[in-house]
């Protein structure tokens, strides 16, 4: 708890005063997928994660039948934040994909403007979980599929992709570097844009 | 997000994580963050924070659950696209 009341906090610990408003994404998908790598590339703060422990309101939720291994009691959550203008802030929220975390989701969906779905295509089918969760627990959250290319991974047209992952009409899917500020701020540009027309057509 | 109301003490009465917390937010600070400079979890803070705002100790300055509006998406695009 050092950190709590030591005299010298950054400077950019906290909020500009002229803040009027934040809004939130969650960058989710599955494990080492890049979330963290994301976050930490785009966040104007030193990535955080928090841990919360996991309670007794997940009993009978999280299916452990046959996993006694996997009784973890932490969630580590990635959190970044970028000051998008003088009065709005964006804040990421990293979740794990795994079925245990789907909990979070639900919450940290409300108010949400959309969801960032990382994808490894080497690994496509760890993101089929992952797509189905966001359809079924926090249907109308409109999401983008973000591909984050790795040195190794082989190319793929972004259409036949969308296909492979039987995506939703009209779902943006671009490709980025998760390191690069740039390209991930280009997919969650992508992100609003498609909220923002999701929102003009309601379907 | 939340901040500390100035001039406002804390009685004498006040456990340590509520001063600390009122520390932490003498300005403008997400609840999430205080969490993770506490090192508490998000849960604790939330109700740590939500009684220090019955107590008028803290204001709310964004709600919680607000709505995505269409302009604040414009916003959030435009704001986006300059950073790139």
């Amino acid at each position: 708890m050092a950190s709590a009341t030591s005299p010298d906090q950054p400077a950019d610990r906290y909020v500009a005063d002229t803040v009027q408003r934040s809004a939130k994404i969650l960058v989710v998908g599955a494990f080492g997928v890049g979330k963290t790598t994301l976050i930490g590339s785009v966040s104007e703060i030193q990535p955080l994660r928090t841990e919360e422990a996991m309670t007794t309101a997940s009993v009978g939720v999280d299916d452990l039948a046959g996993l006694n291994a996997k009784r973890e009691t932490t969630v580590a959550m990635d959190f970044g934040r970028i000051t998008v203008s003088q009065e709005l802030v964006l804040y990421l929220f990293g979740t794990p994909g795994q079925r245990r975390f789907w909990d979070l989701w639900e919450g940290l969906a409300e108010g949400a403007v959309g969801a960032l779905v990382l994808i490894d295509t080497r690994r496509l089918e760890q993101s089929f979980e992952v797509l189905d969760q966001l359809e079924t627990h926090t249907a109308g959250l409109p999401f983008a599929v973000a591909v984050n290319r790795f040195p190794d991974s082989p190319s793929h047209e972004t259409a036949e992709l969308s296909d492979a992952l039987d995506l939703p009409a009209r779902t943006p899917v671009v490709e980025c570097d998760a390191r690069g500020r740039a390209e991930s701020i280009k997919a969650l540009v992508a992100l609003v844009g498609h909220a923002i027309s999701t929102q003009k057509v309601p379907s | 997000m939340v901040a500390a109301v100035p001039a406002k003490a804390l009685p004498v009465s006040a456990t340590r994580t509520e001063r600390v917390l009122l520390t932490m937010c003498r300005s403008l600070l997400s609840l999430a963050e205080v969490a993770v400079h506490l090192q508490l979890p998000v849960s604790v803070v939330v109700v740590v924070a939500s009684d220090l705002v019955d107590s008028g100790h803290l204001s709310v300055r964004t709600p919680a659950s607000q709505s995505v509006s269409p302009d604040l998406l414009k916003e959030l695009l435009n704001g986006l696209r300059n950073l790139s």
